[in-house]
């Protein structure tokens, strides 16, 4: 019985290797696509949201500062 | 018409629009940047700066038309808050002015062939920075507090329908290279699908919504300087 599962275990795992050489091994592919335009769009994205964030907050701490002064 | 500035701060709290802004304008960085879009020549892909120049321009009238508010409601009240709005509203409209201008630039290095070939456009908009740059010499050459604040007011009131004649009539009227000017079609004319409205319209409004909201934490802290000295 050990016998057979580790004939098996390894056959298994030789099916991966000849998985290796066929194509579809790149999986994230679609933030290379088309010359990788979506990471600069997402850094765009990214740093706007970051700029709207700053605002909200300056935002906020002025709200505390005219409840000092009302 | 008249809405009182406790009334409006009432508004300016509101977090509604503040966020309807953030969303639109996030909105337009992906449908903008990755919509399909005319395929025209020299523009190619330049034609999405229409996203986000033409913007810079709408945000900078938005904040403009709140300073007409502002210096009328002046005039009619006399409440000194209604002239720290106006020129709140006038500095940060200023601010877009400059990155209309910067942006139409860059643009037109690359597709008229130099940053500046005193296009009637770009001349009428150099003009219309010298006017509004005018307004805030001419506020802070005055001390007297009411005196300035009326010659302020009335000359925001002026200066308003001269900068709209000097960039959205005068170029009309004469040869220019930029689109929507003498004879020269706007890009709506070549957008057969009217795809590009999807990124076009939210970008103008969600651009106009952020100048507003830079304007109201300027205004804010004016409001709490003008507080603190009226108080001593």
């Amino acid at each position: 019985m050990k016998k057979i599962s580790i004939a098996l275990l390894f056959t298994l795992l030789s099916a991966n290797l000849f998985a290796q050489p066929g194509a579809g091994i790149e999986m994230a592919d679609f933030m290379r696509s088309s010359g990788k335009i979506y990471v600069v769009v997402c850094t765009i994205a990214i740093t706007f949201l970051g700029l709207a964030y700053y605002l909200f907050s300056i935002d906020r701490k002025l709200k505390r500062l005219e409840k000092e002064h009302h | 018409m008249s809405i009182t500035i406790d009334k409006l701060l009432v508004y300016i709290d509101r977090p509604w629009w503040k966020i309807t802004g953030v969303f639109l304008v996030f909105s337009s960085i992906f449908t903008g940047l990755l919509m399909p879009v005319p395929a025209l020549p020299i523009l190619h892909e330049t034609i999405r700066n229409l996203y986000f120049h033409v913007p810079m321009w709408m945000a900078m009238l938005a904040v403009f038309k709140i300073s007409i508010y502002g210096s009328l409601m002046y005039l009619r009240t006399g409440d000194q808050r209604y002239d720290l709005l106006s020129l709140e509203c006038v500095k940060v409209g200023l601010f877009f002015y400059v990155l209309g201008l910067l942006s139409g630039m860059l643009w037109a290095k690359y597709t008229w062939g130099a940053y500046w070939s005193n296009d009637p456009k770009q001349n009428s908009a150099a003009i219309g920075a010298l006017l509004y740059s005018a307004y805030l010499v001419l506020r802070n050459s005055i001390e007297e507090e009411q005196k300035r604040g009326r010659i302020a007011a009335i000359y925001n009131i002026f200066a308003f329908p001269i900068m709209i004649v000097l960039l959205f009539v005068l170029p009309r009227m004469t040869d220019s290279l930029h689109p929507g000017n003498g004879g020269n079609p706007a890009f709506g004319k070549y957008d057969l699908d009217n795809g590009m409205k999807l990124a076009f319209y939210p970008a103008m409004l969600g651009w106009s919504l952020i100048a507003v909201w830079i304007t109201t934490i300027r205004f804010r802290i004016q409001l709490i300087d003008y507080l603190k000295n009226s108080i001593n």
